[in-house]
C-alpha cells in the first residue's frame, strides 16, 4: 500500500469531446477550491466539436503551485478510443478509474497501477431511461465516485449543486441524485479512501477562479471600450464573446435598453482591425481580439496606425502556429511579429500578463496606454492563460480612477488659440495632439496619411520632415516604457551572478522551479518582464548577472532576441531555455533544463565564458 | 492639374449658402490629378453638393483607401477630418468611425480598384452592414498611379492604351450593391454634372448605405478609342433613366411637369427627393426590377445612369445594433465602467 499524499497530486479526465464532461469536471475542479485547497486545471482539447478526444488535468498543490506538473496519478478514463495512452501516461503506482460495465481483458491493462472499476453505464441505465440524461449524469456519477475516493466533502458539492441549478430544482434534484449513487457505490464496494487524499485547508484565500479571456474581456469594460470588432479563431473567442456577455450585463441603458457598446463580427481580421481603427481615430475606445493568424492579416494596417498615431488594442491569445496548425495548443510564439508588426521602421507596445488578474489590469489599462501613447497596444495572452481556469488575486477597481483619454486638444481650446499640430511635439515626450473629427468648425480639421506630412499634417514627400516625424516617434517609444508596467524581480536567497528572465502564462511554473531549483543548491535572481519596450530595469538586471537564463514557450527565442536587438545585449550571456510542443511549460521541464545548463556552466570558472 | 494655389480671397458676390458659406468654404488642397481628370468634376460635384444642401463642413468625415481617387479627399471640404486609410480597406475604417459617432456624415471615395479588386470584400460587407454612409466610387476602368493595368470593372473586351484587350468579366458595382442590400443606388458620369450633384446629394441626405458607381474617365491611361470608360463612349451609350431634384422641405415646388412624368419620394427626414422620369416604366422603388433592367441593358450594350434603387425608409447599423443614441465616443466613464461593487459581485461568483 503506498503511502498517503495529502493534498498534492494530479487527477487527469480523458473523456470525449461533446459528451457533457466540461461541467462535471468543473464541479469536481471547484470543490477542491471550496476546501480551501489550491489547484490548477487544464483544457486539453482538439479542433473539434464533438467525437475527438479531449482531456480535463487538475493538479491539487496544497502549496499553491499553479503551473502545470506533468505526471498523472489518477487517471479517469472515459475514452475506450484514448485507452491505451490514457493507461500508458499514468505514473508507476497510480490509479485508473474507469467503466467497467463492458468487460476489459487484462492485457489492456498494467501491472505496476491500480485499477479501479466502477460499472457506471449499466448503475446509470439503472437510474434512467432518457440517452443525453443517461450521458450527463454518468459524468456527475463519477464525481460522485471520485469524492468517496479522495476525500471531498459532499456538503460542498451539493452546495455547488445549489448554487449551479439555482431555482430549478428540476434540474439540481437528478444531479444531486446522479451524486450520490456514485458516490454511494463506491463507499459500499471500494476501499475509500486511497492514498490521495484531499484535506481541508485554508490555502485559497479570497483568490478567484477565472479564465484569461473572460478577464481581459472584462479588463476591456472596465477599460472604457465600446467598440469591438472580431472575427472568430480560436483561443481568442471567447474574450470577444465574454465582453458581449459582460456589457449586455453592465452596459444595457437601463431606461431604453439600448447598447453603450457596438460588437461587430467582421469579415475577417483585416476588416476588425480596420473597424477599430476607424472607431478610435473618431474618439471611441475599440479593441480587436485573435490570434496568431489574425495577426498577420492585420499587419498593414497596424503599421498605419503606428505612423498616423491612431490608439488600438489588439488582444492576441497566442497558439501554436501557423493557420493549419495547433489552434488548441498553446504557445509564446507571436512576440516578434507584435513588437515589430508591419512593414517600415514599425515598433509596438506589447503587454505581458501573467495570469487573469492582470489579463483584467493590463486589458484595461491597455486602453489608457492607447490613447495616451497614440498607438497600437498588444496585450499578448496565450491558450494556457486565455482557454484555463486559474487561481489568481480577485479583481480589483479604483472608483475614483478615471479614463487617461491621452492629447485630445478641444473645442475650447482652439478657440481660445492653442496651436495645433497633429504631429507637433509640443510637451518634449514625442506625443503630440489629436483632434477629434466634428470638434470645431474652422480649427483643427487634419488629413490623415501615413508619413508623407509635416508636423502640421500637410502633405510633403521631403526627406527631412520623413526623419523629424521619425525620430520624434522613437521619443514617443521611449516615453512609452516609462509607462507601460515595469517588471517585478524577486531575488535568490543568496547573491548571486545567475538571473532567469521570464513572462506570460511560465509564470507559475517558474516560481516553482526557482524554489525546486534552490533546494537544489541553485540560486537565481529573476526578473518576469510585463512589457515591451523594455523598462531600463531590465537592462540593468542582466548588466547585474554574468548569465541570464531567458525562459519561453517558442522555438526561436523570441524574447531572447527582442532583448538582444533592442538592449544590444552580448548574445552569449542570455541562454534560452525553450519549450515548444504546444502544452504548457511546466516545472519540471525548467528545473531539468536549468539544472543540466548550470552544471555545464560550472565546469568553466564564472565570467570566462563570456569572452 | 492646376500649380497655383488659389488666392483665399474671393469675389464679395459670391452666392451663400444658409450657413454663410460660399462655395470656396468647401474647397480643399490644390488637386494633383492630371488635367481633365473625371475625379476632379467629382471633386466638384461633392462641393456643390455640400454647399447646396448647406452641411457644416466640419460635421463631415472624409474616408478614402489608396489610388488616385482616395487622393481626392484632401482637394476638397479643407474643414473636414480626413483619413486616406490602407488600400481597399476604406469601408471598415468607415464602418469603425460611423461606429464611434452617429452624428457625423460618413463620405466614402474610392476608386475601382480600391472597391472592386483589393477591397472588394469590404465594399461588399460594409454594404450588407447597412452602414450609413455616401459610398462614392470614381470608377475609371484602370489603375492610374500604377500606369494602366486593367481594373476589375474594365469591361471585357475593352482595349488598353498600350493595346491589349481585357478578357475578364466585369464587376458592377451598383448591381452588387443592389444585391447587397444598400438603399440608395445610383450611377453617374463624372461629365454629367447636373446629373451628379443631385445624385450626390440624394446620397448623403440618405440614411443609410448609399451607393454611387461614378464613372470618371481616366484622361492619361483610358480616354483611348475602344475604351469603355472614355468620355466619348460614356457619352455615346449613357442610358439616364431619371434626373433627380433633391427638395428640402422648405422649398416650393416651382416647376410645372405633366402628370406621370415625376415620382416623388420622401425620405426620413423630410426631404423629397424627386425624379423626373425618363424611361416611363422604371420604377426605383423596385429592387428586383432594378437588378432585372441593370442587366438586361448592360446586354444591350448601355451604361444605365440615374437614381437606379431608393428604399426611402431605411434602417442602418447602428438600429440592427440598438447603440445609444448618444455617440460612443462621448460616453463617460460613469456609463461606461461598472465600478468597484460590480467587480466584487463578480468576483464572489468566481470563488
Amino acid at each position: 500500500m503506498p503511502r498517503n499524499v495529502i493534498n498534492d497530486f494530479v487527477v487527469k479526465f480523458a473523456n470525449v469531446n461533446g459528451s457533457g464532461s466540461a461541467s462535471a469536471n468543473q464541479l469536481f475542479a471547484k470543490s477542491i477550491l471550496r476546501m480551501g485547497i489550491p489547484i490548477a486545471s487544464r483544457n486539453i482539447f482538439p479542433s473539434n466539436i464533438q467525437g475527438l478526444p479531449t482531456w480535463f488535468e487538475v493538479r491539487v498543490s496544497g502549496e499553491g503551485h499553479l503551473g502545470r506538473r506533468g505526471g498523472v496519478d489518477l487517471m479517469v478514463a472515459m475514452n475506450p478510443q484514448t485507452w491505451d495512452r490514457d493507461i500508458a501516461e499514468i505514473d508507476a503506482g497510480g490509479y485508473l478509474l474507469y467503466d467497467s460495465t463492458r468487460p476489459m481483458p487484462a492485457s489492456r491493462f498494467r501491472d505496476d497501477i491500480q485499477v479501479i472499476g466502477i460499472p457506471l453505464t449499466q448503475i446509470c441505465n439503472a437510474s434512467t431511461t432518457d440517452a443525453r440524461q443517461r450521458q450527463l449524469l454518468k459524468n456527475i456519477m463519477y464525481v460522485g465516485a471520485l469524492s468517496a475516493l479522495l476525500g471531498i466533502e459532499p456538503e460542498v458539492i451539493e452546495q455547488l449543486l445549489a448554487e449551479q441549478y439555482k431555482g430549478k430544482e428540476k434540474l439540481a434534484k437528478p444531479n444531486r441524485d446522479a451524486f450520490h449513487r456514485g458516490r454511494d457505490w463506491a463507499l459500499k464496494n471500494l476501499q475509500c479512501p486511497l492514498s490521495l487524499q484531499l484535506q481541508r485547508a485554508d490555502a485559497v484565500g479570497d483568490r478567484i477562479y477565472v479564465e484569461g479571456n473572460a478577464a481581459a474581456a472584462l479588463g476591456a469594460v472596465y477599460g472604457g471600450a465600446t467598440v469591438c470588432a472580431w472575427y472568430p479563431i480560436t483561443p481568442s473567442t471567447s474574450l470577444a464573446e465574454a465582453f458581449e456577455r459582460h456589457c449586455r450585463r453592465f452596459r444595457t441603458d437601463p431606461d431604453t435598453g439600448k447598447k453603450r457598446y457596438a460588437i461587430v463580427q467582421a469579415e475577417d481580421e483585416l476588416a476588425s482591425i480596420g473597424v477599430v481603427i476607424g472607431a478610435a481615430w473618431n474618439g471611441a475606445r475599440a479593441f480587436t481580439a485573435t490570434s496568431g493568424p489574425g495577426i498577420s492579416l492585420m499587419q498593414e494596417f497596424v503599421g498605419l496606425a503606428y505612423f498616423a498615431e491612431i490608439p488600438a488594442v489588439i488582444f492576441d491569445v497566442q497558439r501554436a502556429g501557423p493557420s493549419t496548425g495547433m489552434p488548441t495548443r498553446t504557445q509564446q510564439s507571436d512576440l516578434l511579429s507584435a513588437a515589430y508588426a508591419s512593414h517600415g521602421d514599425t515598433k509596438h507596445v506589447v503587454l505581458l500578463p501573467e495570469d487573469p488578474r492582470e489579463c483584467f489590469d493590463f486589458g484595461a489599462s491597455s486602453f489608457d496606454l492607447a490613447d495616451r501613447l497614440q498607438t497600437p497596444v498588444f496585450v499578448l495572452l496565450d491558450l494556457d492563460i486565455g482557454m484555463n481556469d486559474w487561481l489568481c488575486e480577485p479583481f480589483a477597481w479604483d472608483d475614483s480612477r478615471r479614463m487617461d483619454r491621452g492629447k485630445v486638444m478641444t473645442a475650447e481650446e482652439l478657440e481660445a488659440g492653442k496651436t495645433f499640430g497633429r504631429y507637433l511635439d509640443m510637451d518634449g515626450d514625442g506625443i503630440p495632439f489629436r483632434t477629434y473629427p466634428g470638434t470645431h468648425p474652422q480649427k483643427g480639421a487634419f488629413f490623415t496619411r501615413g508619413t508623407s506630412r509635416d508636423r502640421f499634417a500637410k502633405y510633403t514627400e521631403v526627406g527631412a520632415a520623413y526623419v523629424d516625424n521619425m525620430q520624434r516617434l522613437l521619443k514617443k517609444f521611449d516615453t512609452a516604457k516609462r509607462l507601460v508596467p515595469h517588471p517585478v524581480e524577486r531575488h535568490a536567497s543568496q547573491p548571486t551572478r545567475t538571473g532567469v528572465i521570464y513572462y506570460g502564462s511560465s509564470s507559475a511554473a517558474m516560481k516553482e522551479a526557482l524554489s525546486a531549483l534552490e533546494a537544489d543548491g541553485i540560486h537565481l535572481d529573476a526578473l518576469r518582464i510585463r512589457a515591451f519596450p523594455f523598462h531600463d530595469d531590465v537592462l540593468d538586471f542582466i548588466a547585474r548577472h554574468d548569465r541570464v537564463f531567458v525562459v519561453e514557450q517558442n522555438r526561436d527565442a523570441q524574447l531572447r532576441s527582442l532583448i538582444m536587438t533592442e538592449g544590444n545585449v552580448d548574445p552569449a550571456r542570455l541562454i534560452p531555455i525553450l519549450h515548444y510542443d504546444g502544452t504548457p511549460i511546466t516545472a519540471r521541464f525548467i528545473r531539468a533544463a536549468i539544472a543540466d545548463r548550470a552544471s555545464a556552466m560550472q565546469v568553466v570558472p564564472i565570467g570566462a565564458a563570456a569572452e | 492639374m492646376s500649380f497655383l494655389p488659389k488666392p483665399k480671397l474671393h469675389h464679395p458676390k459670391l452666392p451663400v449658402n444658409e450657413l454663410g458659406f460660399t462655395r470656396r468654404d468647401y474647397e480643399g488642397a490644390i488637386s494633383t490629378l492630371c488635367a481633365g481628370c473625371g475625379h476632379d468634376s467629382i471633386s466638384a460635384a461633392i462641393i456643390q453638393a455640400c454647399w447646396e444642401l448647406s452641411i457644416e463642413p466640419h460635421r463631415v468625415a472624409k474616408m478614402s483607401g489608396i489610388g488616385c481617387s482616395s487622393k481626392t479627399p484632401d482637394y476638397f471640404l479643407g474643414a473636414s477630418h480626413g483619413f486616406n486609410s490602407v488600400h481597399g480597406r476604406m469601408p471598415s475604417v468607415l464602418t469603425g468611425a460611423n461606429l464611434a459617432n452617429r452624428e457625423l456624415l460618413y463620405l466614402g471615395v474610392s476608386g475601382d480598384g480600391d472597391s472592386a479588386s483589393i477591397g472588394f470584400g469590404q465594399f461588399a460587407h460594409s454594404i450588407r452592414r447597412a452602414v450609413n454612409m455616401t459610398y462614392i466610387v470614381e470608377n475609371n476602368g484602370v489603375y492610374g498611379l500604377t500606369k494602366g493595368q486593367f481594373s476589375a470593372t474594365s469591361d471585357k473586351g475593352s482595349k488598353a492604351k498600350k493595346g491589349n484587350v481585357n478578357t475578364d468579366e466585369a464587376i458592377d458595382l451598383a448591381g452588387i450593391a443592389l444585391q447587397l442590400g444598400a438603399t440608395y443606388v445610383a450611377r453617374s458620369f463624372s461629365g454629367d454634372k447636373a446629373q451628379l450633384v443631385p445624385l450626390i446629394k440624394g446620397a448623403l441626405r440618405h440614411p443609410g448605405p448609399a451607393f454611387i458607381d461614378c464613372i470618371s474617365p481616366c484622361v492619361a491611361f483610358n480616354n483611348h478609342e475602344g475604351s469603355t470608360k472614355s468620355y466619348d463612349f460614356v457619352r455615346e451609350h449613357n442610358e439616364a433613366m431619371n434626373q433627380l431634384d433633391v427638395i428640402l422641405g422648405r422649398e416650393t415646388i416651382t416647376a410645372d411637369y405633366a402628370p406621370g412624368e415625376v415620382r416623388e419620394v420622401t425620405q426620413h427626414d423630410g426631404s423629397i427627393l424627386r425624379l423626373r422620369k425618363l424611361h416611363e416604366e422604371y420604377d426605383p422603388t423596385d429592387r428586383v426590377a432594378a437588378m432585372h433592367h441593370l442587366h438586361e441593358r448592360k446586354a444591350a450594350g448601355e451604361i444605365v445612369t440615374g437614381l437606379l434603387f431608393i428604399d426611402p425608409d431605411p434602417q442602418d447599423l447602428h438600429e440592427h445594433l440598438g447603440t445609444v443614441e448618444l455617440p460612443l465616443n462621448r460616453l463617460n466613464d460613469a456609463a461606461l465602467v461598472p465600478g468597484a461593487a460590480a467587480l466584487e459581485k463578480i468576483n464572489a461568483a468566481l470563488r
